[in-house]
């Protein structure tokens, strides 16, 4: 027997947390979720991810009660939660504009949803010095939001809307204006309050690299409808489309023919003179189908000479280097004038670097290290 | 800083004097002396002493502060909750027409709105006295209210109110907690100035006052008919006191909040 893994999605006994059914939602003619189904668990890390504008927050409002669907039905725990108002839902939200209340004091705003609970005094401020500590703002209780800094506000809205332990959470962008060490610190403290709490989290956010780290599943959006939803590791290995593989991560496209080899493999056709590709699918091609080809830049060797054994190999010359620190990307204009992106890590020191510009160099890799799309 | 030329300095004496000398001489002539009014016999405050001995006019005096604070605090709670629905209620049926009625008595005459608030309380049957004059300034006063708030509220941001809503407030507990307490400088500055402008109010009130509910400005008035006194020099210097502190009161309300406004402002900028 394997060792259970988290991922009630797989399992059909298990009852989703919330279900979006059919859900439609129109601002006027302008159709912002358009007959959208989705089904989240409970304890998950659900991530939204997508363009500016394609109907994240509007998600998290008809969840939060805001908005309500022009058709279709969202439960929550089994229970229509459409005709339930806001404030008698166990939802809580943290606000893409933080939405601190400024005449109040960090504590008070904290304190703020506890004190409309029945909840006596003294829990009151347990549990308020227990948020106060877990954000690290205890130094900042006796300041309003606007003698903080952004970081701080940030941290003073999640405190609030953790405060009330609701059953479901959700966050808007809520690391949008920490700085990059401050963000990745969050996150796993983000990943550890989850886990403590067992609250469901949804979150919203712009930044791919995050929703791949902290979420159990993504789901990729566009105007208003899910592209994919899966595992971070699938949305990333196995994307379904171009656009997903192109949204999340670097990729190369190339497009090409496809025809049938074998058992799963396909021989791709994509340029004049150029010797086919060949790839691994799961998935149908009709004989002479066109088809995307989508290689993620680290999944492409480098090397001098042709390597003897790749599956696909082709040679090109360096256009440019881009130093990442640990990571070099080279770029690799192919005879077509087609750019090739390609990663390798930079084990040795800069100045032994066996490549530099215009060097005419081989790119190879294997069947199964790239994917093979229809659109 | 702009230096400032003859011509300038000369049109703008000529301004304030022209605004202010009348005023000036009033306040003056009321530390006068002699009983005539236009005669400077010596600086005392003789009048302001026999004014506090006039019945009348305490009674008057009396009678315009209860109409003033009751008046303006019930057209601060109507203009408010106007305020309220139109900038928030969105859309719906006849909207336009309804805040464009809100703001109408604004421009209309004070003689037709106090005729036809005579008429209409003529019409119910209901006997001219302080609550009459008291409904008749909150109508006029209201509109004045709801003008100073609603401009505070179309800049309100919405997403606090509904932050107190997911944190299990009720509606009406979201007002009360969070909407009230930012807006609260806007109503007090409207509080404010429906208080003056009942304080102020002349032919209004002359409509729909009773025998027994005269008010200060009525009693002024029909005084000075009769030939200008100093003591109506000393009752006038005193309200032009209490409305010089309203008003001055009012803007200093509204401007500190806009520079607290803008600090903050500055405070989120500098954090981002
Ligand atoms: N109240 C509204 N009235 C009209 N259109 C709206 C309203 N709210 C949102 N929209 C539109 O719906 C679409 C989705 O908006 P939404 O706020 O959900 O985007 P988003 O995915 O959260 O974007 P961002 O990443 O920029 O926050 C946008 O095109 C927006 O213009
Ligand atoms: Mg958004």
């Amino acid at each position: 027997m394997p060792e259970k893994i988290f991922a009630p999605w797989n399992d059909p006994d298990q009852k989703p947390l919330i279900r979006f059914q059919n859900v439609t939602k129109k601002f006027g003619d302008f159709i912002a979720i358009d007959d959208l189904s989705l089904e989240i668990y409970e304890r998950e890390f659900f991530a939204l991810l997508g363009p500016s504008g394609c109907g994240k927050t509007t998600m998290m409002r008809m969840l939060a009660g805001f908005e309500t669907p022009t058709s279709g039905s969202i439960e929550l725990a089994g229970k229509n939660i459409v005709p339930v108002p806001a404030n008698k839902r166990a939802v809580n939200m943290m606000f893409q504009s933080y939405a601190l209340f400024p005449h109040l004091t960090v504590w008070d705003n904290i304190a703020f949803g506890l004190k409309r609970s029945k909840m006596p005094k003294d829990q009151i401020a347990a549990r308020v010095d227990e948020m106060l500590k877990l954000t690290r703002l205890g130094k900042f209780a006796r300041r309003k939001p606007h003698q903080i800094s952004g970081g701080q506000r940030q941290r003073v809205a999640l405190a609030r809307s953790l405060a009330k332990a609701p059953k479901l959470l959700l966050l808007d962008e809520p690391l949008g204006a920490l700085d990059a060490k401050l963000r990745q610190d969050t996150q796993f403290e983000l990943m550890d309050i989850q886990e403590t709490t067992g609250t469901t989290f949804v979150i919203v956010t712009h930044d791919q690299e995050e929703a791949m780290t902290v979420a159990s599943r993504v789901a990729v959006m566009d105007e208003g409808k899910l592209i994919q939803v899966a595992t971070p590791d699938r949305i990333y290995e196995s994307p379904e489309s171009v656009y997903v593989a192109d949204f999340i991560g670097d990729v190369n496209i190339i497009e090409g023919r496809a025809s049938k080899q074998g058992e799963d493999l396909y021989r791709v056709d994509w340029a004049e003179g150029q010797a086919p590709l060949v790839a691994t699918s799961d998935r149908e091609f009709s004989e002479g189908q066109t088809c995307h080809l989508a290689i993620r830049p680290e999944k492409i060797a480098i090397s001098a000479e042709k390597p003897a054994e790749a599956d696909n190999a082709v040679q090109g010359s360096i256009l440019d280097i881009a130093y990442l620190g640990n990571l070099s990307t080279y770029h690799v204009e192919l005879p077509g004038g087609m750019i090739i992106k390609a990663q390798t890590a930079n084990t040795r020191r800069l100045s032994r670097r066996s490549f530099t510009w215009e060097d005419t160099v081989w790119l190879s890799w294997t069947a199964t290290g790239a994917v093979l799309l229809a659109e | 800083m702009m230096r400032l030329s003859w011509f300038n300095i000369v049109s703008l004496t000529l301004g304030f004097a022209f605004l202010y000398l009348p005023i000036l001489i009033l306040v003056i002539f009321s530390f006068n002396e002699s009983k005539l009014v236009t005669v400077w016999a010596g600086f005392s405050t003789r009048w302001y002493g026999e004014l506090l001995q006039n019945e009348a006019f305490l009674n008057a005096a009396w009678v315009t502060l209860k109409v003033a604070v009751f008046s303006s605090t019930l057209a601060t709670v109507l203009g408010t909750m106007a305020a309220y629905v139109i900038v928030r209620a969105g859309r719906f049926p006849g909207r336009t027409l309804f805040s464009g009625m809100i703001y109408a008595p604004l421009v209309m005459p004070e003689v037709i709105t106090g005729l036809s608030l005579l008429l209409l309380f003529i019409g119910i049957g209901l006997d001219r006295g302080v609550l009459t004059i008291v409904l008749a300034h909150t109508t006029f006063s209201m509109c004045y209210v709801s003008v100073v708030v609603s401009s505070r509220l179309v800049t309100f941001d919405r997403s606090l109110e509904e932050a107190a809503l997911d944190l299990g407030c009720s509606p009406f507990e979201a007002f009360r907690l969070v909407t009230l307490p930012i807006i609260a400088p806007a109503v007090i500055a409207g509080w404010l100035l429906a208080f003056t402008l009942s304080l102020d109010d002349l032919v209004i009130a002359s409509f729909t006052a009773g025998p027994s509910s005269t008010t200060l400005p009525i009693k002024i008035f029909s005084a000075v008919r009769l030939g200008v006194s100093p003591e109506i020099n000393a009752l006038s210097s005193i309200l032009i006191a209490i409305v010089t502190v309203g008003v001055i009161t009012a803007s200093l309300v509204t401007k500190r909040n806009a520079l607290r406004q803008k600090h903050e402002e500055q405070a989120a900028a500098r954090a981002q």
